[in-house]
């Protein structure tokens, strides 16, 4: 374990940087029928909203922890002493001068460039509850898209955000989706009109700033047939010394023949417990791609999925977690093939260093009389110390013939001569050692939209700097 | 299941540390619920097929039909020994090998050695209990085995001729609990066979069977099981297996019988050099649930498990393969893999596979796999071409899909036996479908 420290010393700081709370809204600490309408109050939200929280509220009550198959660490979460809802009264401002210095500062330390801000389609910018920047590129509200938050959506668009609302991901899925059922706010909400493909990425940025203060988005996204977006988010978040949670729904759908990606760099500080839920509908031919990096958190429990629903309709889960000291990456996908010919490919990839655990949680499902579906899966997991820890979960069920699936999974570790090869050619033995971890992932960075991929490969060096020696 | 309370003359001759351990178990069996859905050890599985309400104790046989049950248990051409039990109740035993007798191999029913062994016995019997899940139906084969193998080789004996066991369970609704507790002392070598029957194929039963193998340092074991229980059968089998530094166990698993069977095998890697395969060869159809749970546990570095399990699936029949490959702490340098093999023979069967790792240690190569597929249309399509009838060249694509995991048992007398067993369920199969 020393030695383990002494090797791996990831450098928290960085991400660590908070700035005065200014919370002009605030649902108080805990959670009761009175937070609920309190939220549903303030965001002047139509009864059938009110109603939906109300009713999820109960079914999180009722449902146990899932510690029967998840980590007991799970039992740390205090509900009791959570923030629910908070908002600084600031309405989604739509140009860039209305946006408060604070959260430019935090674009700032991500290292976006001004250029790039602007070259990007659009930013959906979170601070605490409520979007406070939501900046559609005048092109893609030309094209007749909508890209608004949640709330927005759903009290000026209820005729497309009911009809998909809680359809793809019930509120009774689990215990966290119920919970965000209950107090949601903030996310996106898009909707891509048909034949309508978004040349640039549509991109929102998140961040905790209270303390006790979870965070519960919302994101619906619908691509109507024939259409194609790609969406992006990425978080990071300051450090506290209590747990904070961390607890979205995304919903997408894909109807005929359209596509979505939907690409996540999650950093969030090693402190937040962060528990997702991700899931898409596919219809015929349409084709849905989660791209998902998890470097911080304290816990993390996400497990994107794809419901293949119409015929030819593919999914994929790209994924790769880095789990450091003291961190839990508990991560996978769930592909559900429902109609015939559907494929789906799953492709893993952990680090484990320190005392760090990842672990890969899998199910593919070919129920009932399919023919020619096929799925793959491939999880690979790098160990990088000897107290580094890695698990792999995989379920698959297949019923019938005429279908193909294959599960593989290899765990390997750095070796002690690529690191001696690299220091023969002068490298430090951090950089060694940074350099072989960026290779082992190398393949799926590349799968990530420029930008990210820039600034993933630069987060990899950050986590692995000074991480040895 | 309700009280087996079986005639006192059985339990009269028992020492009461036995009696004891039986009364603990009975305790532990009542008091412990039975699995849920919420159960990860019990995930898959069809838990309305678990019901062992119906069954009670099985009678024990005449001479006559017990004569006439040794006389069906033929298996191997050449064996060292052969054992054979009707409901629980030793039938015969035959030692044919000298060096049985010579160089102090204990070969005993258990019922003896508990007498004449009570330190050996205390010391091995079910010391590791059940951990995949399985620790109610444990419980009750605790409280109610009476009968079984016990199997001691001295240091440095090798037993070149297999032993073999048979266990056959006879009557409607009759319950059986066959043990195997087998000791092999350093650098010793050893085959046992365990052949699991019915002699109504039709008759509903239940089967809880306990075995417990140890292996020391350098020692070497292959075993096999055919379980060929009563296509009604409810089943399970609870396999611990210890081997110790430089040890080798080689197990094989022939599952043909049952209406639910659970096997859930362990082996844990307890010394450096300590080597376990683990093979398993499974023919499931009709409405037959094969659950198959798997624990390569390598506590120790430097130690190597290697597990193969083939399904063929055909009518409405399930399989479960949950496996998990857990490498502890301070297990380094170990090299473990794993891998689940369904072929899919019809529109109705249902594989579910759990391939699961868990590594907390460093410098290890693990790898699993697991597939689903069935026969392709080229390998028929060539097969076809050459003149044989579809199927015909179904059945051999499928023997040979089989025949993988038997020739990894390294024993070709075993592989052909095993082979019989196998073809012989596709003809009963074949008949079936046809009639």
């Amino acid at each position: 374990m020393a030695e383990a420290v002494s090797q791996i010393d990831i450098d928290r700081s960085i991400g660590d940087f908070s700035y005065p709370e200014q919370h002009e809204f605030d649902a108080g600490i805990g959670l009761s029928a009175d937070t609920i309408h309190y939220i549903a109050d303030v965001k002047g939200e139509p009864d059938w909203i009110r109603e939906f929280r109300l009713k999820a509220l109960s079914t999180f009550e009722s449902k146990p922890m899932p510690t029967h198959w998840a980590t007991e660490d799970l039992n740390a979460i205090n509900f009791d002493k959570i923030r629910y809802y908070l908002a600084n009264a600031q309405r989604p401002t739509r140009s860039w001068d209305d946006v408060p210095e604070d959260v430019k500062k935090t674009f700032e330390r991500l290292g976006i460039p001004e250029q790039e801000r602007k070259f990007l389609a659009g930013v959906e910018a979170q601070f605490d509850s409520e979007a406070v920047y939501s900046n559609i590129k005048k092109a893609v509200g030309d094209q007749g898209v909508i890209f608004v938050g949640s709330t927005e959506g759903l009290i000026k668009h209820p005729e497309i955000f009911r009809k998909w609302f809680g359809k793809v991901i019930p509120t009774g899925d689990n215990k966290f989706s119920a919970l965000n059922s209950a107090v949601f706010s903030g996310g996106s909400f898009i909707y891509v009109p048909p034949g309508v493909k978004v040349k640039h990425p549509l991109q929102a940025y998140f961040r905790i700033n209270a303390e006790n203060f979870g965070q519960f988005e919302r994101t619906l996204i619908i691509a109507d047939e024939g259409s194609e977006v790609m969406y992006m988010e990425g978080c990071t978040a300051p450090k506290f010394e209590t747990a904070t949670l961390h607890s979205a729904v995304v919903e997408l759908v894909a109807l005929k023949g359209a596509k979505i990606q939907y690409v996540t760099v999650q950093n969030w500080s090693s402190n937040v417990f962060n528990l997702v839920t991700k899931r898409a509908i596919a219809h015929e031919e349409a084709e849905v791609k989660w791209i998902d990096c998890n470097i911080g958190s304290r816990l993390t429990m996400k497990y994107p999925g794809v419901v293949l629903k119409g015929r030819k309709a593919r999914g994929e889960v790209i994924s790769i977690a880095l789990a450091s000291n003291g961190q839990h990456q508990d991560t996978g996908a769930k592909m559900i093939h429902a109609a015939d010919e559907t494929t789906s490919n799953i492709v893993s990839k952990s680090i484990s260093v320190g005392s760090g655990r990842a672990t890969y949680r899998g199910l593919v499902h070919v129920p009932k009389h399919l023919k020619g579906c096929k799925n793959n899966t491939e999880c690979d997991a790098l160990l990088i110390n000897a107290s580094s820890r890695t698990d792999t979960y995989p379920a698959v069920t297949v019923r019938g013939t005429g279908n193909t699936t294959q599960h593989e999974a290899s765990v390997s570790q750095v070796s002690a001569e690529q690191i001696f090869y690299m220091q023969q050619r002068g490298l430090s033995e951090a950089q060694a050692m940074s350099l072989s971890v960026n290779g082992f992932v190398n393949d799926l960075v590349r799968e990530f939209p420029m930008e990210y991929s820039v600034e993933l490969k630069r987060l990899i060096d950050l986590e692995m700097e000074g991480s040895v020696g | 299941m309700p009280s087996l309370d079986r005639d006192e003359s059985l339990t009269a001759d028992l020492p009461p540390w036995f009696v004891a351990l039986a009364q603990e178990g009975r305790q532990r069996y009542d008091a412990l619920p039975l699995p849920t859905r919420r159960d990860e050890a019990w995930r898959f599985a069809s838990l309305k097929k678990i019901d062992l309400t119906p069954f009670g104790p099985a009678a024990p046989l005449d001479a006559a039909a017990q004569e006439a049950l040794v006389a069906r248990s033929r298996g191997l051409e050449k064996v060292a020994g052969r054992m054979v039990f009707a409901n629980d109740r030793l039938a015969s035993r035959e030692i044919l090998s000298e060096t049985l007798r010579q160089q102090g191999v204990i070969w005993k029913p258990l019922e003896a050695a508990l007498v004449d062994h009570p330190e050996l016995f205390r010391k091995h019997f079910m010391a590791h209990g059940a951990e995949l899940g399985s620790q109610k139906l444990a419980a009750l084969h605790q409280a109610e085995v009476r009968s079984g193998t016990f199997l001691y080789v001295p240091r440095g004996v090798t037993i070149d001729l297999p032993i073999e066991v048979f266990h056959w369970l006879s009557g409607e609704n009759g319950s059986t609990f066959p043990h195997t507790l087998l000791i092999a002392e350093a650098n010793s070598k050893v085959t046992l066979v365990d052949y699991f029957l019915a002699t109504d194929p039709q008759a509903a039963g239940l089967a809880i069977g306990v075995n417990d193998l140890y292996l020391a340092d350098g020692a070497q074991l292959n075993y096999v099981c055919v379980q060929e229980w009563s296509r009604k059968a409810l089943a399970f089998q609870i396999n611990n297996t210890i081997v110790a530094g430089n040890a080798t166990a080689k197990s094989l698993n022939l599952n043909l019988g049952g209406s639910y069977a659970r096997t859930e095998s362990l082996s844990k890697l307890t010394g450096e050099g300590a080597r376990s395969d683990m093979l398993s060869v499974t023919v499931a159809d009709g409405e037959q649930e094969f659950d198959q749970r798997t624990l390569q546990d390598h506590l120790a570095p430097g130690a190597y498990s290697d597990l193969l399990y083939k399904n063929a699936l055909d009518d409405r029949a399930r399989t479960i393969f949950a496996g998990l490959i857990k490498v502890g702490p301070g297990a380094h340098r170990t090299d473990a893999y794993q891998k689940v093999r369904n072929l899919m023979l019809s529109d109705d069967a249902e594989a579910n596979s759990a391939p699961g790792l868990e590594i907390l240690a460093d410098d290890v190569r693990c790898s699993h796999g697991a597939t689903a597929g069935q026969i392709e249309s080229e390998e028929l399509f060539y097969l076809l071409a050459r003149g044989i009838a579809k199927k015909q060249a179904q059945r051999l694509i499928v023997n040979g899909f089989l025949q993988e995991a038997i020739d990894r048992l390294g024993e070709p007398e075993i592989a052909a036996l095993l082979a019989t067993r196998v073809d012989a369920k596709f003809s009963e199969h074949a008949r079936a479908v046809q009639g």
